[in-house]
């Protein structure tokens, strides 16, 4: 069976391209800290040594639209094209192109239609910063060849946050089922406290300290129960209006497993929203 | 009032480079012709296969030919759809973040709740 060599949630700030490449007047003063946290987030996978990427996260509506809208949704392809026209526009990302692993992503669809998630697939999907920002941290050769699993965290009704620790739950437990010799790590990205187009937006600090604090020690400590306690649907919107970013968080919670401290924790505290660094490694990664 | 066909302007402009260009340029006439050719226009599907039910109330109108991102975010056009569009067509207009400062400040008397985007 497979092997889960890391599991890794990460904000995905898009602006972390231009910060770290920029130069003299245009480098902003805190990317060199930026940059010093994200070679050591990057450390924490390259020494998992995966030969294969799980990445969740969101389309920010550029494939997937509201005439079609999946709750959940898996990429099955052999090639995966990356980045859109706005976000090469907004963001300066470059396109890519990353390979897929169709054998995990079948398994994955049929092992989870038969644990009762109702999953969409697309056998052509191009993919959105939400996970190439994490390939551009964590894994900038795009070496690997990845399976993009999609989650709804912007067009209402969402699934409810219990849903989002399930999903996460059973996608450890179905690639650790995944018959292959191969290292696996899960990696997905989510919000913390964030304002998209309303009045709290790009501020000097995301919109919520206090949410991000919170949160942030869920996240270290597994603390799947305080977290599931207190974050609704509704308690959602009051970090910032795209704060229901955070359910892809609480997935990977349910990845890494209740309870369980996480073996790397870092943050930093930056403009518009905070970045937020974890890894995991589980008892069979030799880590 | 139709937030769905409020998001379809927004998103369907937004992807288009020369589209974001018109609008622009000239609001009213884009929203005017996006009315006509674009509303009820299916996605992913042959452009003769067209809906026949999709149209702008006034007020929706209003909002779009006049750039009045307050307005839409009344109507609770989709924020993150708004904003990306309106970054777009005004950000280069400003210095760094001065847009999207100004955007927001011009929200600023709106409290929570916000305007349900639920479409």
């Amino acid at each position: 069976m497979a092997t889960v060599c890391a599991v890794i949630a990460s904000t995905h700030h898009p602006f972390y391209l231009r910060a770290s490449t920029a130069t003299g007047g245009d480098r902003p003063p805190f990317a060199d800290e930026w940059v010093e946290k994200i070679l050591s987030f990057r450390e924490t996978l390259t020494r998992a040594r995966p030969d294969v990427l799980v990445m969740v996260g969101s389309d920010h509506f550029h494939q997937l639209w509201l005439d079609n809208m999946p709750q959940f949704l898996i990429g099955k392809a052999p090639t995966f094209d990356a980045n859109w026209y706005n976000e090469e526009r907004e963001f300066g990302l470059p396109r890519m192109t990353l390979a897929g692993q169709e054998d995990l992503a079948a398994h994955l669809l049929r092992t989870g239609l038969d644990a009762d998630f109702d999953l969409a697939f697309s056998n052509e999907l191009r993919i959105d910063h939400s996970i190439t920002c994490p390939i551009i941290t964590l894994r900038p050769d795009a070496d690997l060849p990845i399976v993009p699993i999609y989650t709804n965290i912007f067009a209402p009704p969402l699934p409810q946050p219990r849903r989002f620790v399930a999903l996460g739950r059973a996608i450890r437990e179905m690639v650790e089922s995944w018959p292959s010799d191969l290292r696996v790590a899960i990696i997905g990205t989510g919000h913390l406290s964030l304002e998209l187009g309303g009045p709290r937006q790009f501020g000097p600090h995301g919109p919520d300290p206090d949410f991000d604090r919170k949160a942030v020690e869920w996240i270290a400590t597994g603390d799947l129960n305080g977290c599931l306690r207190e974050v609704t649907l509704d308690s959602l919107h009051a970090p910032g209006n795209a704060t229901h970013g955070f359910m892809d968080f609480m997935l990977m919670m349910g990845a890494a497993g209740e309870n369980v401290t996480a073996d790397h924790v870092d943050t930093l505290d930056l403009f518009h929203t905070m970045e937020a660094y974890f890894t995991w490694y589980p008892k069979g990664s030799g880590l | 009032m139709s937030k769905y066909l409020l998001d379809k302007f927004l998103f369907t402009v937004d992807r288009d480079p020369e589209l974001v260009e018109r609008y622009r340029a000239d609001p009213v006439g884009t929203v005017d012709w996006w009315e006509t050719e674009m509303a009820n226009r299916l996605l992913n599907c042959h452009s003769a296969e067209r809906s026949t039910w999709l149209a702008f109330d006034d007020e929706e109108r209003r909002a779009l030919r006049e750039h009045d991102h307050v307005a839409l975010f009344g109507l609770g056009a989709h924020p993150f759809l708004t904003l990306t569009l309106f970054i777009a067509m005004f950000e280069r207009d400003h210095g760094p973040l001065e847009y999207q400062r100004a955007y927001g400040a011009a929200l600023q008397h709106l409290s929570l709740p916000y305007p349900d985007i639920a479409t």
